[in-house]
């Protein structure tokens, strides 16, 4: 079931209007790049979180 | 050939590096030495035997092509915030690949598969299933090799050397260590290639924004530029909501159904490796946001490049010392040769299986299928390369995009049998032909855009072509597999 944290990063990214604005910024980057620059390593982490539930499935 | 542009400091790191590659390139074949090349699965595949770090590489390596390192910016630079859609697209990628490589992979090791239409034979029996995948696939790719040909191209333009002798001197010393080395060469020469772009990367976006007064700044320039233009702008219309979604959502199915980036897969060792580069890759990803940002600081830093694939190259030597514009401009033309490389790699390897043993010999060896492939690749980028030289610059375009439509619809016949066995060869067929043919007429009648605007109930909905004629495609499949199912058997 751990594996339907995959389906986050679709809502997160292709939800457009959600992230669609200029502010809040961060270090001088309007929201809409910021927010979808973090989702790099949030997506990342998720995969990882996933990935050790697989293993556990896979032990003996 | 010689153009006043001319910057010997630049042009001298250039060769250096272009030299330290081609030695690389031809020594490959004697990096992780096998007892003999002359298997496909050797020169085509390395062997399957590349762990997570080589992987690592040359996927990253040959899907963040040196034709995306010009053309994002270029994107950005003309159009703004909907040039960003490769973000989200590539990383939405990631869980795909997660979730789907791992299984194929699996299929592909256990049955001694090299290429996608292999699998999809040995899944559902259908040679003409087979050959629809392969040629879809061999299609594709073409235009791709191209296109890297064109990235070359610019920043050869850049270091004020013109003419195309340059570019075919490149081209076949690539040819002749992809022969003889196959797979080996471009998954050696990626670790340098990605520390190169790193490098360029990194120090870019660390200097340009100093030099130009912060990233603010970076972005108020581009936003008053693109307010001054009345076109673009540093975050999206509404009405582009769509088209950025699906945009990102349809090149993510489609990335991995590529030659290139399937190779990559196949030759990797395990399912695992697979997993663990779906965790670490998108450290590529995140290059890839900061190399589009390029397209704005060209406006902070207020160039006025010709063209829009001008934006990089000039961007560097505008704002860095000759011999660190050489070096990026390595890093780039570097880039151009692992894609290259893999993708006429998997182009031969695809015309060995699934034509030559098919049709033309099915008795042939495992050391004849490497002399065939080994020819084949040499054609491919002979090919690739008249092209360039032959054919305006936009008909590489055009057919790319046409070439990510294409390979979308190559999606069903290769994934669905992984997880079901509800699916016939002949509907799946079927809804190939409807994918590749509806989906290129729509393209062409709208005048060769990735985009068409449906009208329901008055309001217009602008989505992706490739992602519209993969609806219908499946639509056609599931629809044809459940007549069949009743009467047709299970192969």
């Amino acid at each position: 079931m751990r594996a339907l944290l995959l389906l986050l990063p679709f809502v997160g990214l292709l939800w457009v209007p959600f992230f669609n604005v200029t502010e809040p910024s961060l270090f001088g980057f309007p929201f809409f790049y910021w927010y979808q620059l973090a989702w790099v390593p949030l997506s990342s982490l998720i995969t990882w979180y996933v990935w050790i539930g697989v293993k556990k499935d896979d032990a003996p | 050939m010689i153009a006043d542009t001319f910057d010997l400091p630049a042009f001298a790191v250039f060769i250096a590096l272009f030299a330290l590659v081609t030695g690389m390139g031809f020594l490959a074949s004697r990096w992780r030495k096998p007892s003999t090349l002359e298997h496909l699965d050797e020169w085509g595949l390395g062997g399957r035997s590349f762990g997570t770090w080589i992987t690592w590489f040359l996927v990253g390596g040959d899907f963040y092509t040196a034709y995306t390192v010009i053309a994002v910016p270029a994107l950005v630079y003309a159009s703004g915030a909907f040039g960003f859609f490769a973000l989200p697209y590539t990383i939405i990628v990631y869980p795909i690949v997660f979730f789907i490589m791992p299984r194929l992979w699996q299929i592909a090791s256990k049955g001694g598969h090299v290429t996608a239409a292999d699998v999809v034979h040995a899944r559902y029996g259908s040679r003409k299933l087979e050959l629809a995948v392969a040629f879809t696939g061999v299609m594709a790719t073409m235009p791709y090799i191209a296109l890297q040909l064109i990235g070359m191209e610019v920043v050869i333009k850049a270091l004020g050397l013109n003419g195309e002798l340059p570019l075919i001197a490149a081209f076949l010393v690539l040819a002749f260590y992809t022969y003889s080395s196959g797979l080996r060469a471009p998954a050696l020469i990626a670790f340098v290639k990605d520390i190169l772009i790193y490098i360029v990367v990194l120090v870019a976006v660390a200097i340009i924004p100093l030099k130009l007064g912060g990233y603010e700044a970076v972005f108020h320039a581009a936003d008053a530029a693109f307010k001054a233009k009345g076109a673009g702008g540093i975050v999206l219309a509404p009405a582009q909501y769509l088209p950025y979604a699906t945009l990102a959502l349809g090149s993510a199915l489609a990335a991995f159904m590529y030659l290139h980036t399937l190779t990559g897969i196949f030759a990797s060792k395990s399912g695992d490796t697979i997993r663990k580069n779906a965790i670490l890759l998108p450290a590529y990803t995140l290059l890839l946001g900061l190399i589009a940002l390029l397209g704005y600081m060209a406006y902070a830093a207020g160039i006025k490049p010709a063209t829009n694939n001008d934006v990089v190259p000039l961007l560097f030597h505008t704002l860095f010392p000759g011999w660190f514009a050489g070096f990026a401009m390595a890093a780039i033309a570097i880039g151009a040769l692992v894609p290259a490389a893999v993708m006429s790699i998997g182009a031969s390897n695809l015309f060995t299986r699934n034509v030559w043993k098919a049709y033309v010999n099915p008795a042939v060896t495992p050391a004849g299928e490497a002399q065939v492939a080994k020819l084949a690749s040499m054609f491919v980028k002979v090919g690739a390369l008249l092209v360039i030289l032959f054919m305006p610059t936009q008909f590489a375009l055009d057919l790319q995009l046409l070439g990510g439509l294409w390979i979308l619809q190559t999606f069903p016949s290769l994934v669905f049998g992984i997880f079901t066995s509800f699916f016939r060869a002949p509907a799946l067929l079927a809804g190939w032909a409807v994918g590749i043919f509806g989906g290129s007429y729509i393209a062409w009648t709208d005048g060769l855009k990735p985009l068409h605007t449906l009208h329901f109930d008055g309001t217009a909905y602008t989505v992706y072509i490739g992602l519209l004629a993969l609806v219908a495609n499946v639509l056609v499949a599931a629809v044809g597999s459940a007549v069949l199912g009743t009467a047709g058997s299970k192969k």
